[in-house]
């Protein structure tokens, strides 16, 4: 180690990303990422097979790549740490056996952590500490959780999450509709900035009476796809043309909307006041403006990571391996599993 | 020279450690808990032998054919310990080491391996043995054991495949499962003889899924 510093590694292979980020205690040497979202285009959506023989192929050379850019060698690495959970099986088992093999060849301990809490604990390398509790809202197309958090490296409890789609897939499934292409995220946004987003009164999901009694902080973006889809289609049986940049515009207001009231709601009514947005979806223009305008009229301070660290990445696997180390837990046990499934509230395997 | 060998093609997960004076492996038989075993049997492995992960001078892996998921855990492992350490990494044909292990059971004769594909196939290879060498005349393949050519069914059988098919294979060979000491004997040779030995796995199998513009044509 250098000072008192631990220069830690992370692997990611959770969904089509193989990442490998390299951090010196809270500040980011190299976050590298070799991504196969090219190879699924083809497919119109991630295929777990395809992800997972990518990830075996890039992992050498991105690992390669990682410590090279960052000017460290492998046998300086203090710890390795790796995305355990959750995310596709196959992808994920192939970089905890890499992290796994890594931590053995090297003989340094080895962290699996959890995907989500590596999502909020990547802002630390972004901006510093994170302020404790923090209201933490995860969207991409895998995800859509709010979370408090008292603390990253061990206390992460769910406030709410999506009861169908992820918001990221909804905004897979509107494109798909509306002829444009995969991953739909960003063709959305840049359609939407020529269209109007009072245009079409879409849905917004669990806001209201009952709904939102019983899923408070919980989202639903199926009804507002199907919602879209219906919209368009009677456009097109009707022969009319389809307002496309209009359509995009309505329907990312009708998710960010939801999303950023639900965010500011959690943190009123856990008295936190602190929002940190992860996960794809936080690359969207109209979220972010919309998160900032509202975090500023209710008083809380508003944390988004640059775009290239909100979606996956090693650097954020790395960054929460970091903490773990720099808070003294003890290490993972080098029989721990690949967990699909893994909960939200499980911070380490 | 200490030879790291990882084979995880089949339900075994075996790890083995070849050197002059150590003769150190390790097995699981677990078909689904590859990732969980792996890495602990490779430093169980090193501990038995009392040798430090910087004494490995090369690493081999069984490159398959077997299912994608647990072949891949051995593959990465291995390639990424051997990248670690910054020492060579060798592939060599999971079922060549089983034909090897069988040869030891038959004469000069021809022999099949024939392992668990899942989903009612056998990945199976065919192989000429003599003096317990072998020499493979078949490249690996996947199919439904009814559907391989008579007279195979009928020679020596290695691997899980008559154990699946007991009334298709009519010669079981008591070889099961893939030993990684016999992988890492294999790739000594073959270094020697210096055949190269990339990894690369055989999957023998597209991914399960269809383009869109597939998806478009009836
Ligand atoms: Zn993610």
């Amino acid at each position: 180690m250098t000072g008192d510093q631990p220069l830690v590694l992370g692997l990611e292979t959770s969904c089509d990303e193989t990442g490998v980020g390299i951090v010196r205690g809270e500040k980011l040497l190299v976050d590298a990422i070799a991504s196969s979202v090219d190879e699924h285009a083809r497919f119109g959506g991630v295929v777990p097979e395809v992800a997972s023989r990518a990830h075996l192929e890039a992992m050498v050379p991105t690992l390669e790549r990682a410590t090279r850019e960052a000017g460290v060698r492998l046998a300086d690495i203090d710890a390795v740490a790796v995305t355990s959970g959750p995310g596709l099986a196959g992808a994920l088992m192939v970089g905890v056996a890499a992290a796994k093999s890594l931590a053995v060849a090297l003989g340094v301990p080895l962290y699996g952590v959890n995907h989500l809490a590596s999502h909020v604990a990547v802002d630390i390398v972004e901006h510093g500490p994170l302020p404790e509790p923090t209201v933490a809202m995860l969207v991409s197309g895998g995800h859509s959780s709010l979370l408090l958090v008292p603390d990253v490296t061990h206390d992460v409890r769910s406030l709410g999450s999506t009861i169908d789609d992820a918001a990221g897939e909804a905004f897979d499934k509107v494109a798909r509709v509306l002829g444009l292409p995969f991953p739909g995220g960003p063709y959305i946004d840049r359609a939407a900035r020529e269209g109007s987003r009072v245009a079409i009164d879409f849905p917004r999901g669990l806001t209201q009476g009952r709904d939102l009694e019983r899923h408070r902080f919980d989202f639903s973006f199926s009804g507002l796809k199907t919602a879209v889809a219906r919209w368009v289609h009677a456009r097109e049986a009707a022969g009319e043309p389809v307002p496309v940049s209009d359509v995009a515009a309505s329907f990312q207001e009708a998710v960010t909307d939801v999303l950023t009231r639900k965010a500011v709601l959690a943190c009123r009514e856990n008295g936190v006041e602190n929002l940190q947005i992860g996960g794809g979806v936080a690359a969207n223009s109209r979220l972010r403006a919309l998160a900032q305008e509202r975090c500023d009229a209710a008083g809380i301070a508003l944390r988004v990571p640059r775009p290239g660290l909100c979606t996956d990445n090693g650097a954020m696997v790395a960054a929460l391996g970091a903490q773990m180390l720099l808070k003294g837990r003890p290490a993972s046990d080098l029989a721990l599993p690949a967990d699909s499934s893994m909960p939200v509230t499980q911070v380490q395997a | 020279m200490l030879v790291l060998a990882i084979d995880t093609s089949t339900s075994a997960i075996s790890v083995a450690l070849r050197g002059d004076d150590v003769q150190e492996s390790a097995t699981v038989l677990d078909a689904r808990g590859h990732t969980e075993h792996l890495a602990p049997l490779v430093r169980r492995c090193l501990d038995s032998a009392a040798r430090e992960p910087g004494d490995v001078t090369d690493v081999v892996v069984g490159t398959g054919p077997g299912p994608f998921t647990g072949l891949r855990v051995g593959i990465v492992t291995g390639l990424v310990f051997a990248h670690a350490r910054g020492i060579p990494v060798h592939g060599v044909c999971s079922l060549d080491a089983l034909a090897v292990d069988a040869a030891a059971e038959v004469g000069d004769e021809e022999l099949v391996v024939a392992t668990d594909a899942r989903r009612r196939e056998v990945y199976w290879a065919r192989y000429a043995a003599h003096g317990g060498r072998v020499r493979r005349l078949s490249d690996p393949a996947v199919d439904r054991p009814r559907e391989l050519p008579e007279p195979l069914l009928g020679l020596p059988t290695a691997g899980r495949g008559p154990l699946l098919f007991p009334e298709l294979f009519a010669r079981p060979l008591p070889v099961h499962d893939v030993r990684a000491s016999t992988l890492a004997e294999l790739a000594v040779e073959r270094l020697r003889a210096g055949v190269a030995m990339p990894v690369e796995p055989l999957y023998l199998r597209r991914p399960d899924a269809l383009t869109t513009a597939e998806r478009a044509t009836p």
